[in-house]
């Protein structure tokens, strides 16, 4: 468990200590630590001595990420549906966490409730106003339930959800392999595990729909989703009485205990909440982005989601951002492989970069020469009570 | 040796913790300071220790400015410090705590633990500190545990030794035995730096009394001539009430009836062992001990946080034995946990909304699922401004408060409605003495509105002063059931620690 107190640690630490300046500065820190591999890994120009070409490449990697991620229409419609499920499972890792629990299982509630709302996407036949909004509701319904596994074990048995969630990451990576070869689920004309196609009426709709000559615009009706649950996330932490309950448990738990709060209920809603969040993201993918259902739809979207968690500091608005950056990396990362010779790679190493320069703020204070305040480096003297 | 602080300014973003500070210590003398917290003891000592840098100043050795990088530095410039909270291993002896860092190795660098012992043995000889180099530390009595912190910094040869607040963890007797060990070090030529908040202790035993207010040294006091109440007023900034002022009380019914209780500690060993005891309203009753006799399980059971194993507890003849924390205030128990950053308090979480920690869930601050934060929000002025909580705003994080301050959004939150039953455990620890006073007089006001009262405290000042009627609690068991008006101090520390006065007529 000392994995977990020093993550504990991580997180708070960057909770209390990042400032926008410093996530701002992180993001810049990471860029140029990417330069400088990509510059590295340009072998062919290095050993021509061709650093001017070098550092071109650098500049047109970094202009294909802005140009991939934002500069046009398609661009801007590509990062949206790469944000769409970041987003809803950056949440559902913040909700969690602001109750002061780690969800790892991001992955495995995505996969649950994707495969909920995937049932309800082929075996309904409309009409949509009702068959879309009930599929995703299932994925909500199937992430919650899967959610909710971890989230008792806690409060029954005390086992500890980062164990148990990704224990049950890989038992829905399975589960969904076998659900997909059941006759309930398999396409009829296929031996390969992959599922029926959601009915054209259960789909969620294009966001860019209205263009009818622009069908690869492929954002979906998800991104309204996970607009819809920050909002829903910022008003339960903000205005309601189990939001309270969730930042007073999170922060406290035995403060939480002594204000008379049912913890392990309490424990128990955080998971199933942050699982209806991730449930949300896998319905968004299927019932979006793909159509049907595949062996890994949720790909490494739980994962990502921890760090998209901690970049936003679990805040409702922070976490969106975060979020719309990763996506806009990741759009962009493609057309930078496209344009130039590197790799997408450079993007999760980008990401990691970024990460750790976020969670290392005395790094950052060094390299940029400002002020920053540490959180507290621990006092050799603490008065009674200070 | 004589050390100088010259102008020490310590600045934390928007506090000036030290301004300015000057202050000279000396070997042969005790130099206490004294201060309410927040003052910026513990800011200074940190800058003297080597673990903060000063802003401005130096600090000056034997006419020499020396710069401290580290604590390393202040150890070899002979500063030793003794830690409110040991710094020792549990399962090592009082020898190998006491090399730890400065093993004396035989051959091949292995530990010479023969000459460990025989140090340990000398040093504690020579101060007459009594100490058995083979015991296990986690064996040892808390005021043995603090002469072993001593020993470790005599043998790396300190010249003057720091000690944090260090009567706050010790029994009368053993408060007693450290005075005699601190005049020993005196004697034999070494220097004693003594920060406390205890006014007593600090006219007991020190040389010269420096009094810190606000980052500054606001006086220097003798006290051959000082009185407590001159330095509580340098202290606080006005004048201060020391003496609980209070009416004679007038007992009613019987509103808390604790039967035969025991309760296991998380372990399994039998804290509270059979214990019985009654309290009527309008009435304080204090339970006085050494910390770790079962006060804490008491409470935590009297609170429905720790479930008991036997015995019942009723409440206006109501059994509560197996009530939630909620149900039980719900029934009017209020209750002051004695760890308010553990328990108390939420730190992150504004001052309004630890106003409402216990109560969110009250139809008054909440409808269904939605909280009214504007409700809340007026009374938390509201009660900011009664109980004279400092502070800027409602919004702000109660943990960026002073203790005090801390303990009185503690105090307002429980106090400010209708009572039955108020527990308090230690309601004034850390807590400076202007909120001491405030405090105190809010639970006798309490008291006369007809509540019952528990007072659980190791301050025996304290209970001794607030009490109506005073139980001693010792391993676990009430020893004694005192009337504190015609009991001395001096028999209460004896019960305390396990014995009975040669005269006693009680319990």
């Amino acid at each position: 468990m000392k994995i977990v107190a020093t993550l504990r640690k991580v997180a708070d630490r960057i909770a209390r200590t990042s400032s926008f300046q410093i996530t701002l500065l992180a993001v810049l820190s990471a860029m140029v630590v990417g330069a400088f591999i990509i510059i590295l890994s340009d072998i062919n120009k290095l050993q021509n001595g061709d650093i001017l070409g070098a550092i071109k490449t650098v500049g047109s990697a970094y202009w294909a990420l802005v140009v991939g991620s934002v500069g046009s229409l398609r661009a801007i419609s590509a990062t949206v549906n790469s944000a769409t499920p970041l987003i809803l499972c950056g949440v559902s890792v913040a909700v969690a966490f602001k109750a002061g629990l780690f969800n790892i299982g991001a992955t495995g509630q995505m996969l649950a409730g994707g495969m909920a709302a995937l049932w309800v996407g082929f075996a309904m036949d409309g009409p949509g106003f009702i068959q879309v909004p009930l599929a995703v509701l299932a994925g909500a319904v199937g992430g919650a339930a899967y959610g909710a596994i971890p989230g008792i074990l806690k409060a029954r048995t005390g086992a500890h959800e980062v164990i148990t969630t990704i224990m049950l990451n890989n038992m829905a990576g399975f589960l969904v392999l076998w659900l997909l070869k059941t006759n309930l689920y398999q396409r009829e004309d296929r031996t390969d595990p992959i599922s029926k196609f959601v009915t054209p009426t259960g789909r969620l709709p294009r966001l860019f729909g209205f263009l009818s000559d622009r069908p690869d615009l492929v954002a979906h009706a998800g991104f309204v989703v996970a607009i819809l649950a920050v909002i829903v996330y910022w008003w339960f932490l903000i205005r309601s009485t189990t939001g309270f309950e969730f930042r007073a448990f999170g922060m406290n738990a035995d403060a939480a205990q002594y204000a008379g709060m049912h913890t392990k209920r309490l424990t128990v809603m955080a998971m199933m909440f942050a699982g209806a969040f991730a449930g949300l993201a896998g319905s968004a993918e299927v019932l979006g982005t793909y159509g049907y259902g595949s062996q890994n739809f949720a790909g490494d979207i739980g994962y990502d989601a921890i760090a998209i968690a901690l970049l936003g500091r679990s805040t409702p608005f922070g976490t969106l951002f975060a979020a719309l950056l990763f996506g806009a990396l990741q759009a962009g990362g493609r057309q930078m492989q496209a344009n130039t010779d590197v790799p997408i790679d450079l993007i999760v190493v980008l990401r990691a970069l970024i990460v750790m320069f976020i969670a290392a703020p005395l790094l950052i204070k060094a390299m940029w020469r400002i002020k920053v305040e540490p959180a507290s480096l621990g006092q050799a003297f603490k008065g009674q009570g200070s | 040796m004589q050390l100088e602080l010259r102008g020490i300014t310590k600045r934390f973003p928007g506090v000036i913790a030290n301004d300015k500070i000057n202050l000279t210590l000396k070997t042969g003398e005790v130099l206490c300071l004294i201060g309410e917290n927040g003052a910026g003891k513990s800011t200074l000592m940190n800058v003297l220790y080597g673990m903060y840098k000063a802003d401005e100043g130096q600090i000056v050795l034997d006419g020499a400015p020396v710069v401290f990088m580290s604590p390393a530095d202040a150890i070899a410039a002979g500063i030793g410090m003794v830690h409110q909270h040991f710094m020792l291993v549990p399962v090592f002896t009082v020898a190998e705590n006491v090399v730890l860092g400065v093993e004396p190795t035989g051959r091949l660098g292995s530990l010479d633990i023969d000459k460990a012992r025989e140090m340990v043995s000398e040093v504690s000889d020579r101060y007459n500190l009594n100490l058995d180099p083979d015991a296990i530390i986690e064996d040892l009595p808390v005021g043995v545990q603090q002469r072993v912190e001593i020993v470790k910094v005599l043998l790396r040869d300190a010249k003057v030794v720091v000690f944090d607040e260090p009567t706050a963890v010790l029994t009368p007797k053993e408060i007693i035995e450290f005075f005699e060990i601190v005049k020993t070090l005196i004697a034999a030529g070494r220097g004693v730096v003594f920060i406390t908040h205890k006014l007593k202790e600090a006219l007991n035993v020190a040389d010269r009394i420096a009094v810190l207010r606000r980052g500054q040294v606001v006086g220097e006091v003798d006290p051959e001539t000082a009185t407590e109440s001159q330095i509580a007023e340098m202290m606080v900034g006005r004048p201060v009430q020391l003496i609980v002022d209070k009416k004679p009380h007038a007992p009613g019914e019987v509103v808390l009836e604790v039967k035969n209780l025991s309760v296991l500690d998380a372990d399994g060993r039998t804290m509270v062992d059979s214990v019985s005891f009654s309290v009527r309203a309008g009435e304080v009753v204090g339970i006085a001990g050494v910390q770790g006799n079962g006060q804490t399980e008491l409470v935590d059971a009297l609170t429905g946080l720790r479930n008991s194993t036997r015995g019942m507890v009723a409440l206006d003849g109501q059994d509560i034995t197996s009530a939630s924390p909620r149900v039980r205030h719900a029934k009017g128990i209020a209750h002051i946990p004695e760890d308010r950053q553990r328990q108390g308090l939420v730190g992150g979480l504004s001052i309004a909304e630890n106003l409402v920690l216990t109560r969110y869930h009250d139809e008054e601050f909440s409808h269904g699922i939605v909280m009214d934060w504007p409700v809340a929000h007026s009374v938390a002025e509201k009660l900011i401004a009664e109980y004279d909580i400092r502070t800027p705003s409602a919004d702000i994080e109660a943990g960026t408060l002073s203790g005090g301050n801390q303990q009185k959004v503690i105090v307002a939150r429980e106090l400010s409605r209708p009572l039955r039953l108020s527990i308090a455990a230690q309601p004034t620890r850390g807590v400076d003495v202007g909120s001491i006073e405030y405090i105190h007089s809010r639970i006798i006001k309490e008291r006369d509105t007809g509540t019952a009262v528990l007072i659980v405290s190791t301050e025996l000042d304290e209970v001794m002063a607030l009490s109506d009627r005073l139980l001693v609690m010792y391993r676990g068991k009430i020893v004694a059931d005192l009337d504190p008006k015609v009991t001395s101090a001096m028999d209460v520390g004896l019960y305390m620690a396990g014995s009975r006065p040669a005269n006693a007529v009680n319990a």
